[in-house]
C-alpha cells in the first residue's frame, strides 16, 4: 500500500480516538492511529495491548505488541489471563481497535482464513484477542485497505463478530476506516458511506466494494491532515524505521 | 528437581507423540528448548501455545509437529507465519485454534484442576464450527461458555535467573507463562543465570514458580534469543524480518535450520554464529551491559 493512503487512514483512525478513552490495540495500523492520537488531540489515551501490557508510552513505534520498549515505558504489565478476563470481559475497555483481511456488509470481519476453512487458499493467523475484543469493547473501529475482496458482501470466516440479526450491537464495530474513506453502520447493522477523502467519489468506492454499499444522504468529505498531524505522522513513521 | 543440560532435560522428559506447550508471549520465548528438540528428531508432537511465534514455526518446518494448538499463527508485527502456513494449507498438521482468551481458559482450568473454564464471549464461525457448550449459571439467568482443560505433558519455559533448588524468578511480559507452566505436571525450565541457594528469597514479588512445581533447571545464557529477556536483551527485530522473508522459501527455511540448529552442539555453539556487534547491540538497548 502506498504509504500516503497509510497515512491518511492513520489519522482518520487517530481523529476517532476521544482523549481518556482505554484503547485496545491491534497490531499494525491501528497500533499506528493509536499511537498517533496519543501525540495528538488525545494525550491522556490510554494504551493497552492483548499482551497485558496497560497505558504504554512507547517512544518509537513498535513492532509488535510484546516488544520491550512498550513493557519499559507501561504503568504494567498484567498476565493476559488477568487482562482478558478482568480488564476486556467486564467492559472496562472504551474501544477495540482492530484490522484483518476481510469485513463484510454487517461489519464481521475474517483474519483466518481465505477461502474454505478446511481447504484454505490462505491460512492468515487465526484471531489472537480479535474475537474476544470484538465481544466485549464498548465499541469497536476497524481499519482495512478499501478493496473489492476485501470487502464481500459475506466473509469467508467470521472470525471477529459484527452486527447481528438485522440490528446494530451497541459493543460492534461503528466505524470502517479505509484508504477511500469513512463508513459507519446504520440502525440494522448495515454498513454506509459517510464521507471520501478528498478527490474521491461514492462512484470510486462502490466500485471497490462487492456488495451493494449505502451512500449516506449527507456524504461528507473528510479534512485534509493538518500541519500537526503530518508532522506528528513523520515522526512516528521515521522513528518506526 | 535437577539441573541438567537443555539436551539432558528434553533426553530424560520428552518423548515421540507428546503435547507440549513452550511458553512465553513474545517475551521469554524458549528457543533453545525448540532447537533441542529439533536436534533430537522428535516425531508426532502437539505443539500448543497461544501464539506459535518463529519457534514453531521452525519446528514445525522441522518435521515434529502433527498438531497444533494456537490462537495466533502470525508473526507478530510482521506478517504471517510461512511455514505453519504451508503445512496447514497442505493439511501436513492439523489444527486446533481458539481465541487467546479461550486458549487462556483451557490453560486455566489445566493449571486449577477444574474441569472445564467459564467465559462470556459471543458465538463466531470458529466456536460454531468446532462446538463450544454452553452452560445454564446455577445462581442466575446467564447462560456461560465452557472450554476444556489444556493440559500440556511438558510446559518449557525460559526465565530471568533460578536458585540452586529450583526456584524460577521472572519479571516483565509474563504472558501466559505461568498458566501453561502450572497447567502441566512436567516443567522444564531455562535461566539466563543460577545463583546460590536463598540469594534470591528477598525477590518473592518475582518468583514465577517455587521449586517444588519444577522438573528440571538449565544454565543456558541466550536462551530465548531472538525473542527477548526483559533488561537482559531486547527482541531481535531483525531476525523477525529476516525470517519473514527467508521462511517463504522451504528450501531457504531448512538451510537456515541446518546452519544454526541442526548442525550446532547446543546454544553456546549458537550464539558463536551471530555478530558479537548485534548481540551487544541487544544487550545495550535492554540496559543491560
Amino acid at each position: 500500500m502506498d504509504e500516503s493512503r497509510r497515512r491518511d487512514m492513520a489519522i482518520v483512525g487517530a481523529r476517532l480516538l476521544r482523549d481518556g478513552e482505554r484503547v485496545l490495540v491491534g497490531v499494525g495500523l491501528p497500533n499506528l492511529a493509536a499511537n498517533l492520537a496519543k501525540r495528538l488531540q488525545a494525550p491522556q489515551l490510554i494504551l493497552i495491548y492483548e499482551s497485558g501490557v496497560i497505558d504504554a508510552r512507547p517512544p518509537r513505534l513498535p513492532l509488535s505488541i510484546g516488544d520491550p520498549d512498550l513493557v519499559r515505558t507501561s504503568l504494567c504489565a498484567l498476565p493476559m489471563m488477568d487482562l482478558f478476563s478482568q480488564y476486556l470481559q467486564t467492559g472496562w475497555i472504551d474501544v477495540g481497535f482492530l484490522g484483518g483481511a476481510q469485513v463484510d456488509r454487517h461489519g464481521n470481519l475474517n483474519s483466518t482464513v481465505i477461502g474454505s476453512y478446511a481447504e484454505p487458499e490462505v491460512r492468515l493467523a487465526g484471531s489472537g484477542g480479535a474475537a474476544d475484543i470484538a465481544s466485549f469493547s464498548r465499541r469497536t473501529l476497524i481499519v482495512m485497505p478499501h478493496e473489492r475482496q476485501r470487502f464481500p458482501a459475506e466473509v469467508d470466516f467470521i472470525t471477529s463478530p459484527g452486527h447481528q440479526d438485522g440490528r446494530r450491537r451497541p459493543g460492534g464495530p461503528s466505524h470502517v476506516i479505509t484508504d477511500l474513506g469513512l463508513l459507519d453502520f446504520d440502525q440494522r447493522g448495515e454498513m454506509r458511506l459517510i464521507a471520501t477523502h478528498r478527490g474521491v467519489t461514492a462512484e470510486e468506492v462502490l466500485d471497490r466494494t462487492g456488495f451493494a454499499l449505502q451512500v449516506s444522504s449527507e456524504l461528507g468529505e473528510i479534512p485534509e491532515p493538518t500541519g500537526e498531524e503530518l508532522r506528528a505522522y513523520q515522526e512516528l513513521a521515521v522513528r518506526a524505521g | 528437581m535437577d539441573i541438567v543440560s537443555v539436551r539432558e532435560a528434553v533426553r530424560r522428559h520428552v518423548q515421540d507423540g507428546q503435547s507440549l506447550y513452550l511458553a512465553g508471549f513474545t517475551h521469554l520465548i524458549p528457543f533453545s528448548f525448540g532447537h533441542e528438540i529439533i536436534r533430537q528428531e522428535l516425531r508426532h508432537l502437539t505443539l500448543c501455545r497461544a501464539t506459535p511465534d518463529l519457534v514453531y514455526d521452525q519446528m514445525i518446518a522441522a518435521g515434529v509437529a502433527d498438531r497444533v494448538v494456537f490462537s495466533y499463527a502470525g508473526n507478530p508485527g510482521v506478517g504471517l507465519l510461512h511455514c505453519f502456513r504451508r503445512a496447514a494449507e497442505q493439511g501436513l498438521v492439523e489444527i486446533d485454534e481458539y481465541s487467546h482468551f479461550e486458549l487462556l481458559g483451557r490453560l486455566q482450568a489445566g493449571a486449577a484442576g477444574l474441569p472445564f473454564w467459564p467465559l462470556l464471549a459471543m458465538d463466531n464461525d470458529l466456536t460454531r464450527q468446532r462446538g463450544r457448550p454452553m452452560l445454564d449459571s446455577p445462581f442466575g439467568p446467564e447462560r456461560v461458555a465452557v472450554v476444556e482443560p489444556l493440559r500440556p505433558d511438558v510446559t518449557m519455559v525460559h526465565a530471568h535467573c533460578a536458585d540452586e533448588d529450583g526456584n524460577v524468578y521472572s519479571w516483565g511480559l509474563l504472558g501466559d507463562v505461568r498458566e501453561a507452566a502450572l497447567a502441566a505436571d512436567k516443567v522444564l525450565v531455562s535461566v539466563e543465570e543460577i545463583l546460590p541457594s536463598g540469594t534470591l528469597r528477598e525477590r518473592r514479588d518475582h518468583l514465577l514458580l517455587p521449586g517444588f512445581r519444577v522438573t528440571t533447571i538449565s544454565l543456558e545464557p541466550w536462551g530465548a534469543h531472538p525473542s527477548y529477556v526483559q533488561g537482559r536483551y531486547d527482541r531481535d527485530q531483525l531476525f523477525y524480518l529476516e525470517w519473514d522473508r527467508l521462511s517463504r522459501d522451504p528450501l531457504e527455511a531448512a538451510a537456515w535450520l541446518e546452519r544454526f540448529v541442526i548442525a550446532v552442539p547446543d546454544r553456546d555453539a549458537y550464539i558463536q554464529l551471530w555478530d558479537p556487534e548485534r548481540l551487544l547491540a541487544l544487550r545495550r538497548s535492554a540496559g543491560h551491559g
